[in-house]
């Protein structure tokens, strides 16, 4: 295996991270209006992220950081190329990132308000365009012999992308609920656990249609078995918040999450991002890919770094792992 | 007007206005988050009530502006591959391993340590607790060391060669980008700037309160740490000021010509304080000076030689081929004088401070300070500074808390606009740097919606933390004075509100 695809590899990871924590907190941010029934409800909904998303958002950075310094090319074509959406999803981060920080700043009922609103929107606008971009990642898109991105906006609003937009949709709000489940004591938790079985139920049809297509597109025998391990995990994470086993549930969402996206980089490899116009044209992993020596030097990095920080966000989630419900949220503001 | 809302222009607005925006809150961050640490630190060491309302307090606008340090931060990894794909395609090889080292080790660490800092009061026992603010604050320095590493390499690109098979520069030794002399100047440079910043924060809200005599004794601990931090980051910043000066001498000789304004090439050049020029004569029609400084700037000889920019731009359109490689000389010219005024301004008013404030055995008995009173202000021994006086030194004070911030910003403009029309000096031209693919389009539109959105976010920045400035330190509660010290779970009274919550 050369370094350029365990850089693929890792990657790949690092998205999977990034889906597998944020999806739940934008699910919660998503859930503030679709379980809550009163502001101390979005409270408590909002507190089971508090000491955690920021953490999550930095495996974002880190998948950014690691595409530039080991995929140059493809960062350069996908972040020129996907311009507007990822201008809407930074500007969604920026506004939810403040939300958190500053709804609980000021008493005002209208203040709060806003910011619930705003959390809201920023946590499902990008759930949705994270699968978009995705979809269009996998499927193609229209790159010249230059490896610059020569489509436009709309053509990344096709019918394989949008579909990819509802599966992480569904999928992280679906994971969400699970991890709502999972967080609160007294009546929310009740109420998160049926809601997550309709969720459940919705992503399960949407994600498998997405899945199915994509295997029919590009498929080979391993993105095959990470499509059947996903749709197993799933009926498996709906099994187990019907039984009340939330724990389990999560940890089945999650794998779900991480084999949806082992599998779309399994049906893209040896390609990062294959041009819809020619073939020849694509960004594979040794165009796109940095000089040996940089690999190496950043292969020392995230084999030192990762199991570090791997270790001390845990900690964090043993730290808070005590369920919360609306008696913890004190009165005030 | 079709030059002016060039792509490229266009580009360079956005990145200057989203940096320079980013950078108030940087150093703002990096200073605070030590300087709560230390206040807590006092806390956990003495258990003095002060320390731990000091802490809070300054805690708390820490919060409020590290909040909005990591969401402009954002915006900053991506949009080299938005506007700038050439260039990420071009140096992405070196760049970008600064950057995710950044990710990976600074981020991870302030980003989840400022979360168990925030809701972990009560749930850490007390050194935990402390060590993470600790963290935070390491992660916050290591993070500025990667990215000016990455700063410095465009500044004065090392370790790498030019792949002419794929059109690219390579790194070749990390260790020297890491590790060159520029890369050290810079972060020494920032870094004091960065507790210039924090001290004078820390000098104008405390004189804030001191002059409404209120919080007494929290303000009067937090006024004299303000001081002693700006006077000593002020002179560690003109030191490490002098030492940068010298190596972009070295290195880039058409900047800091530029900031002086210097034409034609000097024995003896003098330091310039005031100049008005003609660009395109280029040659200044008014100025003042001081003979043989700017020689001892450059090269500790007062004697020595200096190139002036027409020197240098002849000598780089032989080297580069033809073309202007002067940047904009005004700008390069005022926003040095800036930033060295007003850096030096509040270092001054910094030493004036503890002056006044100095130790309370300088007074006769009648005159100390007790806990509850405002520290007199002295002159002279048994000479207290007249009210009105008093006064005015208050007022100064409290204003004096921008002047660094307007110093850091004028310094990363100057280190950037004087660093035109490259991106990487000597390698890479702003022009060539742009993404071919991106319209003017969706440039003008991230451009006006990014600064709209930054400009709403200063007001409501900024009427948070006077809201909370004005409310000054608050009350302990029993639990903040013997806070539980297990880990998370089971406790006896479970159901106990959470001591903080969003």
């Amino acid at each position: 295996m050369e370094l350029h695809d365990v850089w693929f590899v890792l990657i790949a990871v690092l998205w999977t991270g990034y889906f597998f924590l944020e999806g739940f907190d934008f699910g919660i941010g998503v859930l503030t209006k679709l379980l809550a029934r009163n502001r101390k409800e979005r409270r408590v909904l909002i507190n089971t992220i508090g000491p955690v998303w920021d953490g999550n958002e930095v495996w974002l950075l880190s998948a950014g950081g690691a595409t530039f310094a080991a995929f140059p090319e493809w960062y350069a074509t996908l972040f020129s190329g996907f311009y507007l959406p990822l201008l809407i999803i930074l500007l969604c981060l920026i506004v939810r990132g403040v939300a958190f920080e500053y709804r609980a700043k000021r008493p005002e009922e209208k203040w709060q308000t806003n910011w619930e609103n705003a959390i809201f929107w920023t946590s499902l606008i990008p759930a949705v365009l994270w699968g978009v971009a995705f979809g269009n990642i996998v499927r193609g898109v229209k790159i010249d012999a230059d490896m610059e991105y020569v489509g436009n906006f709309w053509d990344l609003l096709n019918p394989y992308a949008l579909l990819g937009g509802l599966v992480t949709f569904s999928l992280f709000t679906f994971h969400g609920a699970v991890f709502a489940g999972l967080k609160t004591v007294g009546d929310i938790r009740a109420r998160a656990r049926k809601l997550a079985l309709k969720l459940g139920a919705v992503a399960a049809v949407v994600a498998l249609a997405f899945l199915i297509w994509t295997q029919l597109d590009n498929g080979d025998g391993y993105s095959l078995i990470a499509m059947v391990i996903a749709a197993v995990a799933l009926v498996g994470a709906i099994v187990m918040i019907a039984a009340g086993r939330e724990g389990w549930s999560f940890a089945l969402s999650g794998v779900t999450i991480a084999a949806a996206v082992a599998m779309l980089f399994l049906t893209l490899f040896p390609n990062v991002m294959p041009s819809s116009l020619n073939d020849a044209w694509s960004l594979t992993v040794t165009n796109a890919s940095s000089s040996p020596y940089t690999l190496k030097i950043m292969t020392w990095c995230a084999g030192i770094a990762t199991p570090v920080v791997l270790l001390y966000q845990g900690w964090t989630y043993w730290v808070f792992r005590k369920r919360i419900g609306t008696q913890h949220i004190a009165d005030a503001h | 007007m079709e030059l002016a809302l060039a792509p490229e222009t266009l580009a360079r607005w956005q990145f200057g206005t989203t940096t320079v925006y980013h950078f108030l809150f940087v150093p703002l961050t990096i200073s605070l988050a030590a300087l709560t640490a230390g206040l807590q630190t006092a806390w956990v060491r003495t258990n003095k009530e002060k320390y731990l309302r000091a802490t809070k307090f300054w805690g708390k606008l820490f919060l409020i502006n590290i909040a909005m340090g990591v969401v402009t931060g954002i915006v900053q990894e991506f949009q080299f591959g938005m506007n700038w794909s050439d260039y990420s395609r071009f140096v992405g090889d070196i760049f970008g391993a600064p950057l995710a080292f950044e990710a990976l080790i600074a981020f991870f660490f302030e980003s989840t340590f400022i979360g168990l800092w925030i809701f972990g009061w009560d749930k850490l026992p007390k050194k935990i607790h402390l060590a993470c603010i600790w963290l935070v604050s390491i992660g916050t320095v290591l993070s500025a060391y990667f990215i000016l590493a990455a700063n410095s390499w465009m500044q004065h690109p090392v370790g790498y060669r030019i792949n002419k098979e794929r059109g690219r520069a390579e790194l070749t030794d990390f260790w020297h980008v890491l590790t060159q002399n520029t890369a050290l100047a810079q972060f020494f440079h920032t870094l004091t700037a960065a507790f210039l910043v924090g001290g004078a924060f820390m000098v104008g809200i405390a004189a804030f309160h001191l002059a409404r005599k209120k919080h007494i004794p929290v303000m009067r601990t937090s006024l004299r740490l303000g001081l002693i931090t700006v006077v000593i980051s002020g002179l560690l910043t003109a030191v490490s000021g002098d030492q940068l000066g010298k190596v972009m001498f070295k290195q880039q000789p058409m900047k800091m010509a530029a900031a002086e304004a210097l034409w034609d090439g000097e024995d003896a050049a003098p330091f310039s304080i005031f100049a008005y020029g003609d660009v395109s004569k280029g040659h200044n029609s008014v100025e003042i000076s001081i003979p043989g400084v700017l020689s001892f700037l450059a090269d500790d000889d007062f004697h020595s030689y200096v190139p002036g920019i027409n020197d240098i731009n002849k000598a780089e359109q032989e080297r580069f081929g033809p073309g202007d490689y002067r940047p904009n000389i005004p700008v390069a010219f005022w926003s040095f004088r800036w930033m060295i005024g007003f850096g030096m301004a509040s270092f001054g008013l910094g030493i004036l401070g503890l002056w006044l404030t100095r130790k309370k055995f300088m007074l006769p008995e009648a005159m100390r300070t007790g806990e509850d009173e405002v520290p007199n202000l002295v002159l002279f021994r048994n000479k207290a500074l007249s009210p009105r006086l008093a006064r005015c030194y208050w007022i100064v004070a409290l204003w004096t808390l921008l002047f660094p911030l307007i110093a850091n910003s004028w310094g990363w403009i100057f280190t950037e606009m004087g660093r035109q029309p490259w991106v990487v000096y000597g390698v890479l031209r702003t022009r060539d740097a742009v993404s071919p693919g991106v319209s003017q389009g969706e440039v003008l539109t991230s451009l006006i919606v990014f600064t709209a959105l930054y400009a709403v976010l200063a007001v409501i920045e900024v009427r948070l933390l006077l809201k909370y400035i004005k409310a000054g330190p608050p009350e302990l509660t029993d639990d903040d004075l013997n806070p539980p010290t297990r880990i998370g779970g089971d406790h006896e009274d479970a159901d106990r509100p959470m001591a903080f919550s969003y």
